[in-house]
């Protein structure tokens, strides 16, 4: 627990608002409220402020929105592999289905933005569930093989039979009307699908969840059915997943076969990893710091790869917990060296 | 004369080429207790396994209720009231003791059945939770039911996976050696509690090699050797039985061990 030097070592205490709110609320000032209300606050202003920020920087703009997109797909890689126990790399797959689906519906039967991505995430959640569902007796990494089948089979079947456009994928979407809405639209359901989903894995039906990853032969001995509520997780991570895709298809007003590509599995759970696994609020930061960084490095050229490639390994060799469980760590307990 | 609740018959099972299960048949009336008993390896856990359809078996049946549980998952068949303990506890440790019994009371048969005793409408999980946890020996007043699950010993464990199964209001449940492991003590304590459960008319199987105890519980026991059921009857009646010792201790040893 605590690191050591010549005669003296490093205690940790919790401090007592953290002992006093762990379990049972009962917050006595101000100061207490503040501090527990502060990080939260902090998260949420400055995300809702960001598009106000880089209100100069309109590249950057556009890259808040690739954050945005990401960070959808690293909450449900999250929600999955930590409270289901179901390492998805699907994520490829929740994308390019909410794409074509919002894609198709906005071209083909001429249903308006704000009714095609909503449909798109509802139709493409079902659809991405319904795909999955054989596969969901499959535990740990035989479930993350499959699931990162579909995605390639999925490019290359619309390649080979030429429908949905083909290689050239569906062009002429409606965008939204002006940047403004895409980031707030973003930004806004994020946030409401992170505290939501938080909330969801605190209250009775997230236990169960927990319990189908913790030991899921006793949540069948109790009388409940462990396929169904993988499938119900599934579809959670998978609409957030298809609503990004929806979003991403008509900021681009085009969607294609590149929306089935492999950085969309692979780069929340790097965001995972970096920003802390089983916190929700981790992998949103994670996609923060992760996705401008491979931004920045486009001046290096080939060796942008390696470079990330640098930084992940030096997340993962020297904070492995992640960044939101060390600071939460660190935001939560008092530090002093004592005697030995 | 009474339906039985749950019949055996002729249940076989074979793993490769070793023969879990060979042709076990058994009745069990309601409000019995049932023991089960055989040295290690003798098929005790198989049979538990079969019968709540954590294995599919390869021949015979299990009626429970007039009706045939064959090809039913496991989680409907503990949906109609047939409950069981596991062997190796495996509690949900990271969380408080009567948050465990969250899972079971969020069952479609727990909402049913009205949760614990008030039946009709269900209070809050949690409420319902502790109710059922002090119960069955968790002191409230010492706070044990809050305590973590990873902090608890093993006769607790052992508890909470036997409330896990009362949360369902089970007609059956099978206990998987809940005497394994315990303290002197906490066996003591455990006897009365399934005496209880008894005359609160669940009916029980119970898997042991807690030979003492057992037969203080059991209206009938059933033997088993490699996969088989050597006999049937009374304590009494298998304990003078030559085969159950020779099952046990081979041939020619003294019974002594009760």
């Amino acid at each position: 627990m605590a690191s050591e030097r010549d005669g003296i070592r490093k205690e940790r205490l919790d401090r007592g608002i953290k002992v006093r709110s762990d379990g049972v609320y009962c917050i006595s000032s101000w100061r207490e409220m503040a501090f527990l209300l502060s990080p939260r606050l902090l998260l949420i202003m400055g995300l809702l402020l960001m598009p106000l920020i880089l209100e100069p920087a309109p590249y950057w703009q556009k890259v808040l929105i690739i954050v945005c997109i990401y960070a959808f797909l690293a909450l449900g890689f999250d929600f999955l592999a930590h409270f289901v126990g179901l390492v998805s790399l699907g994520g490829a797959l929740y994308i390019g289905v909410g794409a074509y689906i919002s894609a198709l519906l906005n071209t083909e039967l001429g249903f308006p933005l704000w009714l095609s991505i909503p449909t798109a995430t509802v139709l493409g959640g079902l659809f991405c569930t319904l795909l999955l569902w054989p596969c969901l007796p499959l535990r740990g990494v035989y479930f993350a093989i499959v699931s990162l089948m579909f995605p390639l089979l999925a490019a290359r079947l619309i390649e080979a039979l030429d429908v949905f456009g083909g290689t050239d994928g569906i062009m002429g979407l409606d965008g939204f009307a002006n940047r403004w809405w895409e980031m707030y639209l973003l930004v806004s359901v994020l946030l409401i699908a992170l505290f939501a989903l938080r909330r969801l894995v605190n209250a009775d039906m997230g236990l169960i969840f927990r319990g189908v990853k913790d030991n899921d032969q006793a949540v069948k001995a109790s009388g409940i059915s462990i396929t169904f509520y993988k499938a119900v997780g599934v579809l959670i991570a998978s609409c957030l997943g298809c609503f990004g895709g929806a979003c991403l298809a008509h900021v681009y007003m085009w969607a294609g076969i590149s929306q089935f590509a492999m950085d969309f599995s692979i780069i929340p759970i790097a965001a995972t990893v970096v920003g802390g696994g089983g916190t929700l609020v981790g992998p949103l930061i994670g996609c923060l710091i992760l996705v401008p960084i491979s931004e920045l490095l486009r001046d290096f050229g080939t060796l942008r790869i390696a470079v990330y490639a640098l930084i992940l390994m030096g997340f993962i060799v020297f904070k492995s917990e992640g960044l939101m469980s060390f600071g939460a760590r660190k935001y939560n307990q008092f530090e002093h060296w004592v005697e030995i | 004369m009474a339906e039985p609740i749950l019949n055996v018959r002729d249940v076989n099972k074979a793993f490769g080429g070793v023969q879990a299960l060979a042709g076990v048949s058994f009745d069990l009336m309601p409000g019995d207790i049932l023991g089960v008993i055989g040295p290690n390896g003798s098929g005790k856990t198989t049979l538990v396994n079969a019968i709540t359809g954590f294995i599919k078996i390869d021949s015979g049946q299990v009626i429970y209720k007039g009706r045939d549980l064959k090809g039913l998952a496991p989680h409907k068949i503990a949906d109609l009231g047939l409950t069981r303990t596991f062997q190796v506890m495996r509690p949900y440790f990271s969380l408080p003791a009567y948050k465990n019994l969250i899972v079971p009371l969020f069952s479609p048969r727990a909402r049913r059945t009205g949760g614990w005793r008030g039946g009709g409408r269900m209070g809050s999980r949690d409420t319902v939770a502790v109710d059922i946890l002090e119960e069955i020996g968790f002191e409230r007043e010492s706070y044990v039911p809050y305590k973590n699950a990873s902090s608890l010993p093993t006769g607790y464990l052992k508890r909470l996976e036997l409330a896990r199964c009362l949360a369902l209001r089970p007609d059956i449940i099978i206990c998987d050696e809940v005497f394994s492991g315990l303290s002197m003590s906490e066996m003591a304590s455990m006897v009365p509690l399934m005496e209880k459960l008894q005359m609160e008319g669940v009916t029980l199987i119970m898997v042991e090699h807690r030979l003492r105890e057992l037969f203080r519980l059991a209206g009938r026991v059933l033997v088993m050797n490699f996969g088989a059921k050597i006999t049937e009857g009374t304590p009494d009646e298998v304990m003078a039985n030559p085969e159950v010792k020779e099952a046990y201790f081979g041939s020619e040893e003294v019974f002594s061990y009760v």
